[in-house]
């Protein structure tokens, strides 16, 4: 019951969005009058420090024009009040897209405010960990605002709180609202920079492999598929058919790569493997060539094009999380 | 913020808005601080349209020390009024070139503000309004420029119209019922009422003859009957007794409370407003009977106030003007009435000793003082020739032009060389009625000089000595008695009607600005709060009024705005009926089920009605997520959901 009441009141949402743990809101968030907050700016407490003088002033010098003067500023400062609240009150927050980025980059979470209200909204702006973009929102438009968020460490990175305020119209005013929109990007594990050669490939085959295409031999010609490396087209054959043709060659089926976690050297550490096996793949994935990830407990089959490099740094991001 | 952070439109436009709060002052700024200033601002003109850097800071603390140091050896101190709006305006010009953050910006606005809050020593009329209006309009533009400096100049001006408009109820709210304090708080500079035109108090040749030449009005009237004749129109100022050959000083007087003198008709009752003129005197038709609370009168009948009148003041009178006037006759002033400065005009004092020797009483002597004034060919005039030593003597015997206080000081003379007690009196003579309000105002053009001759039988008996010489004076106004092309005030020449008209039409504006906005005082607050119901307000009760006034308009205004608020997207509330129509036929959608889907649903259960609801769904689609569409497919939609019939 109790909390039914307080639910209505500003300073007690404004007390649980600071001081205890939210959760992030999945769908459509709206920033209702309950939630959005007023406070005037430095320049504002300025601005009424300058009213008072003028008032004294006023008093003082008997100046009736400046009552006047002074109570419209006044009257200008309180409606400012409302005019910022409305700038930001009723709009409403969703999730766009977040692409996955290495960790220690910087994350785009793409957010869209939509505005159903009559009136154009200025100058509104989302701060998340201290980085701020701003935006405009048209009437009756929705408008996508990538709030950037930089990834420390791999694994899932979700998007902290963000604080939506705007000093819109005369900056005397400001007012601000917490959302936190359910979204997340993945953080792949960050490529060690090392020079080292690529691992071998399986053991029992004996095949040496190297990062250049055509050390083995031509064996022939098949249709094109979609998963082939551009590279082994074979563009004078294709030429003379109608079809695309990839030339196959003859230790190309056995030149499947196996990056195993066990492989590498028992004195690194984890993070240091998942770097160096997420080079791998990315080295990999550069020169076309089919490979798969053995991880304690994963194992992620042999493949080739981005979806198999996708599937293989989230594995290595996602390792132990 | 970077200087570039503030386009050059907004910047510009922001330079409007100040130089609209500078501009005034240039009209009493020493020279140098507008020639100063006009540079600074075309100087960051230019800076901003050649985007060149912005001067290093050591040159403009250089400059604003050496602009300082000028104002100092200007006005010899950097306190004071006009010395303090010098250094606003200048620290204000050279804030300009410091636009670095935001911060800036807004030290700026907000001198702007101070800046027009200075004018108002200067001026407060219905123009110096309008003209602040427009400052704090381009200034409030400016403010919301820097807050979204994407938007276009003529959006931000609108947007600040709209916030003024507002802030117009709270405005007028507070100006009625915030508890009115009568000023000061605390002492005021020297020469913070300089500048206010006014009678002197002291008299010399050449003092009224100049204030006649301004057109500033002194004083308006509203009689509660008939106005008296022009004739009886002396409203009676500071009164003279010493005179050391060449100027005139107030004498021997006491303040007294009863009123000696005999009156007799029928009293005129009025309310003058008087405009401020820093001195200690009010001004009332002769003789007045009931004294304001605020005023006390002298032994010589002047009516003074208890502090100098800085502010426009408003009093009730009632005066007589049939009265004998007995009192402030005493030894003292009799024979302060008689003192004359000796080795002073000797020809003047042997004519009045040939009076004394030949004409029998003092009514015979000021008779004949009379015909000689009126007989000796004077003339009236703005522009007398200068007078030497013995001024009394050049005039009445040599140059014979003057002015009314040349006409009083030498009749005041020639009586007190005769034996005569006399004194000089100075106010204003006449009066127009705006035939628009009915108000009559009197103008510094009105000032005047008249005498007060002492009979045993007859009291201090008034003497005009002017109207001896140009009757016209008295009866008709300056205008007539002044030959034309002499240098009086434009208006105060003309006869043209529609001229006339304007100028009457104006006064009354004037007037009603005057009661009801630059006159609204502590008494003006209790009429008014009287006539709103509220008898006797204290503070409490008028706090209480406020609190709640202000609350209901800001609620009207955050209703309005609320309103705007929570209107959907219209194509929205259509779909919701046709959502609503098909849920009462029994298919309702699922919350997760988007419009297309639901539509094919709808297709399948509905087969008849396939092609309204494609339409429908496809129309809403488009509306609601394509291109901003437009008025007319909406009404479309709005018409097919309702002819739909599940």
């Amino acid at each position: 019951m109790l909390e039914r009441i307080l639910q209505y009141s500003q300073a007690y949402n404004f007390y649980k969005w600071v001081f205890k743990h939210h959760a992030p809101e999945p769908g459509v968030v709206f920033l209702s009058q309950r939630r959005v907050y007023v406070l005037p700016t430095r320049h504002g407490m300025v601005f009424g420090i300058a009213v008072v003088l003028m008032l004294i002033g006023s008093i003082n010098y008997s100046l009736s024009l400046g009552y006047v003067l002074t109570f419209l500023l006044a009257g200008l400062g309180t409606v400012s009040i409302l005019h910022t609240f409305r700038n930001l009150a009723h709009l409403y927050v969703s999730t766009g897209r977040v692409m996955p980025v290495f960790a220690g980059d910087t994350a785009q979470f793409q957010i869209f405010l939509e505005n159903r209200s009559d009136f154009d909204r200025h100058s509104v702006d989302l701060t998340c960990r201290g980085a701020t973009v701003r935006c405009d929102v048209p009437v009756l438009r929705a408008v996508s605002v990538m709030v950037p968020l930089k990834s420390e460490k791999r694994g899932w990175l979700q998007l902290e709180r963000v604080t939506m305020d705007t000093r819109y119209p005369l900056g005397l005013i400001r007012a601000w609202s917490y959302v936190q929109p359910d979204m997340r990007a993945l953080a792949y594990p960050r490529p060690d920079t090392a020079f080292l050669p690529m691992p071998r490939s399986a053991l029992e085959t004996g095949n040496a492999i190297s990062a250049g295409a055509g050390t083995d031999d031509f064996a022939g010609l098949r249709p094109y598929q979609a998963s082939d490396s551009p590279r082994h087209i074979a563009w004078k054959a294709t030429a003379r058919s109608d079809s695309l043709l990839t030339k196959l060659f003859a230790g190309q089926a056995a030149s499947e790569l196996w990056f195993d976690w066990n492989d590498l050297p028992s004195g690194m550490h984890t993070e240091a493997r998942l770097s160096r096996l997420s080079r791998w793949v990315l080295l990999a994935e550069e020169h076309g060539l089919r490979y798969g990830l053995k991880l304690p407990g994963v194992s992620v089959p042999a493949g080739d094009g981005p979806e198999q490099r996708d599937r293989c740094l989230k594995e290595l991001a996602l390792h132990d999380a | 913020m970077t200087p570039s952070a503030l386009p050059l439109p907004h910047l510009l436009w922001l330079m409007t808005g100040l130089a609209l709060a500078v501009a005034p002052h240039t009209l009493w700024l020493p020279w140098w601080v507008s020639a100063t200033v006009a540079m600074l601002f075309l100087w960051r003109v230019w800076l901003g349209r050649s985007r060149a850097a912005l001067p290093p800071r050591w040159l403009v603390l250089a400059l604003t020390i050496a602009n300082v140091a000028g104002v100092y050896f200007w006005y010899r101190t950097i306190f004071g009024r006009d010395a303090g709006v010098t250094l606003l305006v200048v620290l204000l010009s050279l804030k300009l070139m410091e636009t670095r953050s935001s911060r800036d910006l807004y030290v700026m606005v907000f001198l702007a503000y101070f800046l027009a809050l200075a004018h108002f020593f200067y001026s407060q009329t219905i123009q110096t309004a309008a003209l602040t209006l427009a400052t704090v309009l381009a200034t409030t533009s400016a403010l919301v420029g820097i807050n979204a400096p994407a938007r276009s100049i003529p959006d931000n001006v609108k947007t600040a119209c709209w916030m003024l408009i507002q802030a117009g109820p709270v405005m007028l709210l507070l100006f009625v019922l915030f508890p009115r304090v009568q000023g000061p708080l605390w002492g005021v500079p020297q020469d913070a009422f300089s500048g206010l035109t006014g009678l002197s108090d002291t008299m010399s040749p050449g003092t009224i003859s100049q204030l006649s030449q301004s057109d500033a009005i002194a004083f308006r009237v509203k009689f509660a009957g008939a106005p008296p004749r022009r004739n009886q129109l002396y409203w009676r100022g500071p009164v003279f007794w010493d005179f050391d050959g060449r100027t005139w000083r107030p004498g021997p007087v006491s303040l007294r409370r009863d009123i000696q003198y005999e009156s007799s008709g029928t009293p005129v009752d009025y309310e003058l407003t008087l405009e401020p003129h820093n001195h200690g005197w009010m001004f009332a038709l002769e003789m007045p009977a009931r004294i304001p609370p605020s005023g006390r009168l002298t032994s010589d009948y002047q009516l003074l106030s208890l502090q100098p009148v800085r502010t426009r003041i408003r009093y009730a009178l009632s005066s007589y003007p049939d009265y004998r006037a007995t009192g402030g006759a005493g030894p003292r002033e009799l024979a302060a009435a008689l003192a004359l400065p000796p080795d002073y005009n000797p020809r003047a004092r042997a004519l009045a000793r040939e009076w004394r020797r030949t004409l029998d009483g003092d009514a015979a002597i000021v008779r004949q003082a009379i015909s000689f004034i009126r007989n000796a060919g004077f003339e009236y005039t703005l522009l007398p020739p200068l007078l030497g030593r013995h001024s009394v003597d050049e005039f009445l015997f040599d140059t014979k032009q003057g002015f009314c206080e040349h006409f009083a000081s030498s009749f005041v003379f020639l009586m007190r060389a005769a034996g005569v007690p006399a004194r000089v009196v100075t106010g204003y003579q006449g009066g127009d009625i705006n035939p628009i309000d009915d108000y009559m105002v009197v103008r510094q053009t009105d000032a005047h000089a008249w005498t007060e001759v002492w009979f045993a039988g007859n009291g201090w008996t008034r003497v005009d000595p002017t109207a001896a010489a140009v009757p016209a004076r008295v009866e008709s106004g300056i205008t007539a008695a002044v030959p034309g092309g002499a240098a009086l005030p434009l208006l105060a020449r003309v006869n043209i009607d529609w001229l006339l008209a304007m100028r009457y039409n104006w006064d009354a504006l004037a007037n009603k600005w005057n009661q009801w906005v630059l006159g609204y005082n502590p008494d003006r607050q209790r009429e008014v709060l009287s006539w709103l119901g509220v008898p006797k307000p204290d503070w409490q009760t008028m706090a209480m009024m406020l609190f709640w006034g202000v609350a209901g308009v800001l609620l009207a205004i955050a209703l309005g705005l609320v309103r705007s608020i929570r209107r959907d997207d219209p194509a929205q509330r259509v779909w919701l009926r046709f959502c609503g129509k098909l849920r009462r036929a029994g298919l309702t959608r699922a919350s997760s089920e988007g419009p297309l889907d639901f539509a094919s649903r709808v297709v399948g259960r509905l087969p008849l009605r396939a092609a309204a609801v494609r339409t429908i769904v496809e129309l809403y689609v488009d509306l609601r997520y394509g291109p901003p569409g437009n008025r007319h497919s909406v009404s479309r939609l709005k018409y097919l959901v309702r002819e739909f019939r599940p």
